[in-house]
């Protein structure tokens, strides 16, 4: 272990950090000046995070660890699940962020949405990077902030009232996280991020509270991951531009609480010792419930992004039903989605946000005939659709197979039905549009909104989605590969159990 | 050593008074100067104190020789040094924003020769109420602070501004009188004004009680605890900015400064539990009552004034579980105590910052109207990030210095089974987030407005510091813990003395 | 009864009266004197309390004097202030001024 080492996680916060306080030190007009600053923090990023990935595989250990309160220490380490994510996260930054660009040109506020656009990733690192409750709690709260000006970016009325919906939530939750953290360290005393967990050690005696934490820490969790009930800031937060929900959906919110859900069960209380305790069962009903709630209401939907929004709210939840599922397949599901639904959602935000700003389309019955029109984005749109319904051998199909075999290993024979209906449901609400895109003639004329060139939109817009719907493609089919996202989830439940 | 060098602490009280004494006779220029040789005679004064608590460790200080009982006694500790380097990091800041602040025209001119004399004698008269361990003197001093106090409201002339400082100056004429009516039972009964002193003869009994009873209550008038708290937004409201600044950040912890004194030295010994837990409901009551009067206003400072109700509050949940904690864990009490310390530094900072912030927004669109700050986020980013860094700290979000003091506060309540303040306190930071982003929520607002005046980059940037630095204590705590570590008292030390 | 204890009864009522008197007065300047009258009270105790069988304790004749210094300049001030809030309001009193918000 070189000295070096120490630096690399603080030093992958600070690529977007320092990115964005520059850009927001900029002027509005600077357009050139902050277009290399972002693509040169978001390769730098890619950079770091591709060392730690290989590192962490080769058996190197990345820790920071700065001195915050006497007892508490704020720790930033690279594990195999913080690989996973911010591998994810990273990639997809460097993407969204050079559609970002091609889709804000020359819209107001530019110098705002990156600045805060990028400490939202770095606060995304941070959770993908924090080795203790603190830390997390530190850029949980950071990525909530800093992505309420993301949500309010337009500053219309619509937009505050989903901003204000977005806070209402998600700092609500915040506080019963905070409420259990307290609880938790004042019974357990301080403690890092362990794998197999940390509290099974503990008197019987104080099972009784630990089972009241978990709540409060799943639920916590659970309204950043859109979980029913909390789910109702999501939808409403679609006013956001294009980039931010696709930000937000695959990679930053959302995902956060669901990666937060991940460290609870596995590095606090342990997988083990939460089926000790009897409470996985409930979040797994709770799981099924969203999986189903959110595809129908999905279905009901004719806006592009809404259906988008609420097919959210239902494939998050897979992640929730892999973790909740006991049993080492269970798990490799759920990490796996993590990292699957991350890469097929953006692919259909990008796709949902090009079609809006090149077509000003907005409502399904309104894309007859855009696949023509649009062939790339429609075709990465159909890939990503098809791999969210679960066909072979694209992303999805790997997820919902290792969360059946979970479903079947841990004697939940009930679940396989839930992922039944909800495949077919992913099929009712998915392949129409597809019907309408593709086999239906177009039954206006195109209102462009720029001068067409020799591509089907700026090259910026166009890129991003055809390279996520090739990574849906690859991931599936190269699942068995070394540096797959499946082989790194059976890495980590390896180590879990 | 020439012995005047070896007294810095004097000078942090000598230096301004000799300040305020001076500029009377300058006209700007000359003022100019002044200012900024009171300021660095400040920065070095503190320096030069914190230099010598670090190398004496706890020491003690008779004005002019006279020894207690007769004479007065200064004490500095690792608490008196952290109010002071919180008064002189704000009290810094606020006299570079008011060099700014009064333009060059006749009329501000004439405000600005009545500010800085009385600016300078608030601040020599905090800096003594932070040194001194005599109850009489602090009688004293808190006058001395109070009234310039209530001279610098009334600078601004409106009538909202002098019936407010009438209002204060009433209150707190009328809280010094209680406190002096117990100073004299316990001069009665104990024959001592020194701290150290009655804190060796204190017996529980009644006339004790009654006069621990008369001082808090002058006391909380002081700090403005609920119910006694009403006189606080009009006058921190109608103040020019830099004075609400003052008043909000350093004038009202003045009283909770010498409350927790007499707590830690004379209460253990008659304090009782139901005494510590009527302040306690007092302060939630005061978290409660003040956050939702902040979201009921429709002007920036007094909503900003509101805020400080509540966040006073905070301070007084303290003592419920001081006593827990004596009662009980002294752990749990040594939590409590760096906690409310904590949160006595960080809200200084946030709450100075986010006055001055809103005093940028007057000067730039001529009102604090909350609807005038639609749109304003992208003309003032300055200010506007100023006041949303200072609101993590107030909100008590990591890694704003309150979060800190709120994590200390809630251990504490929770690690002593006492849920109840840690419910308060978790609403009293949700309800803060719904008032501060009526702010942030209209400076998000997409709209084109004019900018009557661009303001001075300086007052930006003052704000703007402090805010940043409301962050810095958050992101490491150490200093400060070793600093109010020198000279803890052992009831409330636990903790600390952990440190590595 | 002593004499000590017939003026320290004498200042605690003069306290209490003064407090009540500030707070059921409206007009300013009976407020003031209310003020006025509760620390007369406060000085008459401590000057009571330095009655200490044979011997005199002179401190608090020391902390009298500061008090009264205290006393009239905060009494003076006071009246200035007043007299300056009724020349902008038109009210000897604390009523909120009918002006409006800027």
């Amino acid at each position: 272990m070189t000295s070096l080492d120490a630096w690399i996680p603080l030093l992958v916060l600070l690529t977007s950090f320092v990115t964005g306080v520059i850009i927001l030190a900029l002027g509005e007009h600077r357009v050139a000046a902050r277009t290399a600053l972002n693509l040169i923090g978001a390769v730098a990023k890619m950079g770091l995070v591709a060392m730690m990935l290989w590192g962490v595989f080769h058996g190197h250990e990345y820790q920071t660890r700065i001195p915050f309160l006497p007892g508490f220490d704020l720790v930033l380490r690279a594990d195999g699940m913080t690989v996973l994510f911010s591998t994810l996260s990273a990639g997809l930054w460097l993407l969204t962020t050079i559609y970002a660009i091609g889709y804000l040109e020359n819209s107001p506020f530019r110098r705002r949405f990156f600045g805060y656009f990028s400490f939202c990733v770095t606060a995304t690192m941070g959770v993908s990077l924090a080795g203790n409750l603190v830390t997390f709690f530190l850029f949980y709260e950071m990525l909530t902030l800093t992505t309420y000006p993301l949500v309010v970016h337009r500053g219309n009325e619509k937009s505050i009232k989903a901003g204000t919906l977005y806070l209402a939530y998600t700092l609500g939750g915040s506080a019963l996280f905070l409420v259990g953290m307290v609880w938790l360290y004042s019974i357990a005393g301080a403690f890092d991020f362990t794998e197999t967990g940390v509290l099974s050690a503990l008197p019987s005696s104080t099972h009784g509270s630990l089972v009241i934490i978990f709540f409060l820490f799943m639920l916590g969790a659970g309204v950043k991951a859109a979980l029913f009930p909390l789910h109702a800031w999501l939808p409403s937060a679609m006013v956001a531009p294009a980039p931010v929900s696709a930000l937000l959906h695959a990679v930053a919110v959302v995902k956060a609480g669901a990666f937060g859900m991940v460290r609870i069960v596995y590095d606090v209380f342990g997988i083990e010792f939460a089926e000790t305790l009897q409470v996985l069962t409930p979040f797994m009903i709770m799981a099924s419930f969203t999986i189903l709630y959110g595809s129908a209401r999905a279905l009901v939907q004719d806006d592009f992004k809404k259906r988008l929004a609420f097919s959210t709210v239902s494939q998050v939840s897979y992640i929730l039903l892999g973790i909740t599922l006991f049993g080492p397949l269970g798990t490799v599901g759920g990490l796996v989605h993590l990292v699957h639904q991350g890469v097929m959602k953006i692919t259909m935000f990008f796709a949902a946000g090009n079609i809006a700003e090149t077509l000003h389309l907005h409502k399904i019955s309104e894309l007859k005939g855009v696949g023509r029109r649009m062939p790339l984005t429609m075709g990465a749109f159909s890939i990503a659709a098809l791999g969210m319904i679960g066909v072979p051998p694209l992303a999805g199909f790997i997820s919902k197979w290792y969360l059946g075999l979970g479903a079947v290993e841990s004697g939940n024979n009930w679940v396989l039905l839930v992922l039944a209906a909800s495949s077919l449901l992913n099929a009712a609400y998915f392949l129409p549009i597809l019907r309408v895109a593709w086999f239906e003639r177009p039954d206006r004329v195109w209102e462009e909104r720029h001068a067409r060139g020799w591509l089907e939109a700026s090259w910026w817009l166009v890129i991003p989605p055809v390279v996520t719907a090739l990574l849906t493609v690859l991931v599936g089919l190269f699942a068995g590969s070394d540096y797959s996202p499946l082989q790194w989830a059976l890495l980590i439940t390896g180590r879990e159990y | 050593m020439i012995p005047v060098l070896q007294q810095p602490e004097t000078w942090l009280v000598a230096i301004p008074a000799l300040g305020a004494a001076t500029t009377f006779a300058f006209r700007e220029q000359g003022r100019r100067g002044v200012v900024s040789f009171v300021l660095a005679g400040i920065a070095i004064s503190t320096a030069m104190t914190f230099a010598k608590l670090l190398l004496r460790g706890p020491y003690s200080h008779s004005i002019g020789g006279w020894v207690a009982p007769l004479g007065i006694t200064w004490q500095i500790d690792g608490l008196a040094a952290a109010m002071i380097l919180l008064t002189s990091l704000v009290g810094v800041m606020i006299s570079r924003y008011a060099l700014e602040y009064f333009g060059s025209s006749a009329e501000e001119q004439r405000q600005a020769a009545y500010f800085w004399p009385l600016w300078f004698f608030l601040l020599s008269g905090l800096y003594a109420i932070f040194l001194t361990a005599d109850i009489f003197n602090w009688y004293v001093t808190l006058e001395l602070s109070g009234l310039a106090a209530v001279g610098l409201i009334t600078l601004s002339e409106k009538p909202q501004a002098l019936t407010g400082s009438m209002r204060y100056l009433l209150i707190a004429l009328c809280a010094s009188l209680f406190y002096l009516l117990g100073v004299v039972f316990l001069y009665g009964e104990y024959g001592s004004l020194d701290l150290t002193t009655l804190a060796a003869r204190i017996q529980p009994g009644s006339v004790t009680q009654v006069a621990l009873a008369l001082m808090t209550i002058g006391l909380i008038a002081k700090a403005a605890l609920f119910p006694l708290h009403f006189w606080l937004p009009p006058a921190h409201a109608n103040a020019p900015s830099p004075v609400s600044a003052a008043l909000s950040a350093l004038v009202v912890k003045a009283g909770f400064y010498i409350l927790l004194r007499l707590q830690l030295v004379l209460w253990p010994v008659v304090s009782t539990r139901y005494l510590a837990i009527g302040l306690g409901a007092l302060g939630a009551a005061a978290i409660l009552w003040g956050s939702a009067q902040a979201i009921r206003q429709s002007r920036l400072k007094l909503l900003i004034a509101y805020s400080t109700v509540a966040q006073i509050g905070y301070l007084f949940i303290m003592f419920p579980l001081l006593h827990a904690g004596w009662a009980g864990d002294p752990l749990w009490a040594s939590y409590a105590w760096a906690g409310g310390v904590y949160q006595a530094l960080s809200h200084g900072l946030a709450k100075a910052a986010l006055f001055l912030a809103a005093g940028v927004v007057i000067h730039a669109v001529g009102d604090d109207r909350l609807d005038s700050l639609r749109g304003l986020g992208e003309k003032l980013p300055l200010t506007a990030t100023a006041m949303a860094l200072a609101g993590i700290s107030l909100m008590g979000i990591p890694p704003g210095a309150g979060f800190i003091a709120k994590w200390l506060l809630l251990s504490a309540s929770v690690a002593s089974g006492q849920w109840g303040w840690a419910v308060v306190m978790i609403l009293g930071g949700l309800m803060a987030v719904g008032y501060l982003f009526r702010v942030y929520r209209r400076l998000l607002t997409a709209r084109d407005v004019p900018v009557l005046h661009q303001p001075p980059r300086r007052m930006e940037a003052v704000a703007l510091t402090l805010a940043i630095l409301s962050l810095v204590f958050g992101l490491s705590s150490y200093p400060l813990f070793y600093l109010l570590r020198i000279g803890a008292p052992a009831s409330v030390g636990l903790y600390l003395e952990g440190l590595p | 009864m002593t004499v000590v204890s017939i003026y320290g009864i004498t200042g605690v009522l003069l306290f209490v009266m003064g407090v009540f008197g500030l707070m059921t007065q409206p007009h300013l300047l009976k407020k003031l004197l209310s003020l006025n009258i509760a620390s007369a009270g406060v000085f008459l105790l401590m000057v009571a309390l330095a009655y200490r069988g044979d011997k005199l304790d002179p401190v608090p004749h020391a902390l009298v004097l500061t008090g009264i210094v205290i006393s009239v300049s905060a009494t003076a001030y006071a009246v200035a202030l007043a007299a300056r809030l009724q020349k902008i309001t038109g009210s000897p009193t604390l009523e909120e001024p009918a002006v409006d918000e800027p």
